[in-house]
């Protein structure tokens, strides 16, 4: 009973989403209070269905109620809890539905905490937000249903994959969700402010918080995927530029972007156009992005003809949003009026300079990604473009960016200095160098690509940091006047900081894992020792375990480091029982920011077992990195001035005069 | 600089730099892409030595031996023709005789030998990769291996 509740409140959702749909356009176009007012109450409905919706489910997942099938094809009474609670969004319904709700959030967050927006303005992103919200409830309703029955009951559940079983990827799709679905507001944002075919500074302010938390949650959820398949494919790699992945980062890089226009806009009310655009852009990456990852379209275009309903439906709703959203733009985007000129050298000119990169890295990635696709469609070929097409293009176009991000901070708007900002970055970037010089010494050569690669994280580190030190004056007055300075300076200089340095430690940790990291493979039998990144291991035999629904061979090794145990690795491959399925779990230790990384292949005749050692040194450092850039995205986030509602005009005047004067 | 100048200059570097943009994604597709064959296309396909590819089938049962430990030798066969291979490295969790593989590598001058330096068994329950099972079943090979379906 309480399943079909769950559905039904699925069903009051697309009523619900209807309504809010077309009437608050209705009450803006005709004035009527009552109608725009409307969107409000409508949104934070909508969220109580979908929420209770989600909750029903949840429900069936935690009671093992395998009546319902989508419970049945994905749970098993032996589950642990916490994965029968991740199951509920480890497979296709389910996370739609986590979709739905992320989004249905976003929607009452802004209805709930927009009370400073135009009424008018609330009105319409709202609309919007339910007219994406109603596509995909019906998408739900018509091809996913996650609440439809099994008669009779089966007695016991088919399983989660078992590489979905872990907590990394219990946490992973919630977070890119968030971040996804997040920028579904900019995108409403872009096209409200088209509808009303008017846009101005203000706006930019309130897209700017959702635009940064969006990235803060992508930049989290994209980390936390990248670490998941790290440790639980016992391949040892973090990236693999595999579609997946890329339908991810596409919105990551075009947010990036997005993020930095906004702030063009905001501060000097330039790039209009452009930032609408990208909001636009951005979500619909997002979009493109659910379509691949839920068409099936990825592991063959054949795949996707053979079971059309799901994919081609997706595609419709991508279609009719892309395409309605660009046409809008088209038509619209000429009443924008721009404003505020600008030298090419100057802080626009460098995010400008920033956007230019980002998205053009952002086309080369949408290529690669569906070129095989077009190709495979047009021809038959099957193609598979892989790491090495993407370090070629993507990490080529980056380098110029990743030298210039340091500059951006330093130049003033308007009209910027570019000899007197090279001449700050003096120290930063003798300390590269100086450093890329040292490990080149320490390493006794090796690829000089590496070094400077190394050096030039250092450099974007310092260079950061450059910026926050000499507005705060450290050097130039007494200690404790630079630090009241430093404490006063608004908290999106140390957000932006932040955010930078910690591309700086990604990058380091990239550069790092790819040249130095060392791989072993070797036969191994009880008391073998070999060696890894200046540590000796020494292998102890196998042991058999047995886990809730699995069994497990766990592999023993001690580490030895100058003949002293230093710590003991186990590494393990399980057979998960209800579906006979392999899986490795690979044996990891860290010293410091770097990993030891022990994987188990197969037995051998005569006792031994093949074995896989990795030593990746520094590895840490390019999750670190995006923790580091998540926390520039909070602090950014708690400066006041992104908090302070719509303000006055006079106030706004004098935050402008006050920002132009930074 | 006049309002057009500095307008000139920043669309013509955005411009220049697209241009390079575009450039290096086609010499990139030109050079870092690899095709997919299943054995069967071998023969027609006349690779160059040294051209990276993608192999695709199954592995013949029987076929897999173990050299010194970290090289295995198996042949990969679409059933009209079969392929030997070698690999040095742990075989995936899901690779097993008789069922779907996807092998990346060269083919080494004078040999008919493929050299694989990857080795995906990446697929669903029905231990098949996609695209082998798309070109098998155009083959017209029966599908095996479903055993996990219930």
């Amino acid at each position: 009973m309480i399943i079909e509740l769950g559905h039904y409140a699925l069903v009051l959702t697309l009523a619900t989403a209807l309504i809010q749909s077309v009437l608050p356009l209705l009450g803006v176009r005709r004035g009527d209070r009552a109608l725009v007012e409307l969107a409000g109450s409508a949104a934070t409905v909508s969220f109580l269905l979908v929420a209770f919706s989600f909750a029903v489910l949840t429900f069936a997942y935690v009671t093992s109620d395998f009546s319902v099938r989508n419970v049945w094809e994905n749970s098993h009474s032996l589950k642990p809890l916490i994965y029968k609670i991740s199951g509920v969004w480890g497979n296709h319904e389910g996370s739609m539905l986590l979709w739905l709700l992320i989004l249905v959030f976003f929607s009452a967050l802004v209805a709930a905490f927009g009370r400073n927006l135009p009424e008018t303005l609330k009105a319409n992103v709202l609309a919007v937000q339910a007219w994406i919200a109603a596509a995909f409830t019906l998408f739900i309703l018509l091809t996913s249903n996650p609440f439809a029955r099994l008669v009779p009951a089966p007695g016991e559940g088919r399983d989660l994959n078992p590489v979905l079983q872990d907590i990394g990827l219990a946490i992973h799709p919630p977070l890119l969700y968030l971040g996804y679905v997040g920028f579904s507001v900019c995108f409403s944002f872009a096209v409200a402010a088209l509808i009303e075919g008017r846009i101005d500074a203000a706006w930019a302010r309130w897209v700017r918080p959702w635009a940064l938390a969006a990235w803060t949650f992508l930049t989290a959820g994209i980390a936390m995927g990248s670490y998941w398949a790290y440790y639980e494919l016992g391949w040892g790699g973090w990236w693999f530029w595999d579609p997946v992945e890329n339908a991810s980062f596409m919105p990551w890089l075009a947010g990036t972007a997005l993020l930095h226009s906004a702030l063009v806009m905001e501060k000097r009310e330039a790039l209009k156009i452009w930032t609408v655009l990208l909001a636009i852009l951005t979500f619909s990456l997002s979009l493109l992005g659910t379509f691949l990852v839920r068409s099936g379209v990825l592991t063959s275009v054949h795949a996707f003809a053979t079971d059309p309903t799901r994919g081609v439906f997706i595609l419709a709703i991508l279609v009719v949003f892309i395409g309605g959203a660009l046409s809008l733009f088209a038509f619209r985007a000429s009443h924008l009026k721009s404003g505020g000129l600008f030298a090419p050298i100057s802080r626009e000119g460098a995010l400008v300079l920033n956007n230019l990169i980002l998205t053009t890295a952002t086309a080369t990635v949408l290529t690669g990604t569906l070129y095989p696709l077009v190709l495979e469609a047009l021809t038959g070929d099957k193609i598979s473009v892989g790491a090495p097409f993407f370090n070629m293009t993507f990490g080529l176009l980056m380098l110029p960016l990743l030298f210039a991000v340091p500059f951006g901070p330093l130049l003033a708007w308007k009209r910027g200095d570019l000899a007197a900002a090279s001449q700050r970055l003096f120290v930063a970037v003798g300390a590269g160098l100086l450093f890329a010089a040292a490990v080149y010494y320490a390493k006794n050569g090796g690829p000089v690509l590496a070094v400077l690669g190394i050096g030039l994280g250092v450099y974007l580190i310092l260079g950061s940091i450059t910026d926050v030190a000499l507005r705060s004056g450290l050097g130039k007055v007494a200690g404790s006047v630079a630090l009241r300075r430093l404490l006063g300076l608004p908290r999106s200089a140390f957000g932006t900081a932040l955010a930078h340095i910690g591309l700086g430690v990604t990058l380091i940790g990239i550069v790092a894992v790819t040249a130095y990291e060392t791989e072993t493979v070797v036969e191994m039998k009880p008391g073998m020792l070999v060696d890894a990144g200046g540590y000796s291991l020494r292998f102890d035999g196998v042991r058999q375990g047995r886990g809730p629904n699995y069994t497990e061979d766990t592999g023993h090794f001690t580490v030895n480091r100058g003949g002293v145990k230093v710590t003991e690795i186990w590494s393990s491959k399980r057979l998960y029982s209800a579906r006979r399925m392999p899986t490795t779990e690979a044996g990891i230790r860290t010293f410091g920011l770097s990993q030891l990384y022990v994987s188990l292949g197969d037995e051998m005749t005569g006792g031994g077992i093949v074995v896989r050692i990795w030593w990746k040194p520094l590895i840490l450092c390019i999750w670190g990195g995006a923790l580091v850039m998540m926390a520039g995205g909070i602090v950014s986030l708690s400066d006041r001035r992104l908090r302070v509602g719509a303000p006055s005009r006079a106030a706004r005047t004098a935050r402008l005069a006050a920002g132009a004067a930074e | 600089m006049t309002r057009k100048q500095k307008r000139l200059a920043i669309i013509g570097g955005g411009v220049g730099f697209l241009m390079a943009a575009v450039l290096l994604v086609m010499f990139a597709f030109g050079q870092a892409v690899a095709y997919f064959y299943v054995p069967g296309d071998l023969a027609k396909a006349g690779l160059a030595p040294g051209t990276r590819i993608r192999l695709g089938g199954l592995v013949e049962t029987g076929s897999v031996k173990r050299g010194d430990g970290k090289t295995v030798t198996f042949s990969v066969t679409d059933t009209l023709a079969t392929v030997p291979v070698t690999y040095t490295g742990i075989l995936p969790d899901l690779f097993r005789e008789g069922q779907g593989v996807v092998a990346e590598g060269t083919f080494v001058a004078g040999s008919p030998v493929f050299v694989a330096d990857t080795v995906l068994a990446k697929h669903d329950e029905t231990y098949m990769p996609k695209d082998v099972a798309d070109r098998l079943k155009a083959q017209g090979v029966t599908l095996g291996g479903k055993e996990n379906i219930q």
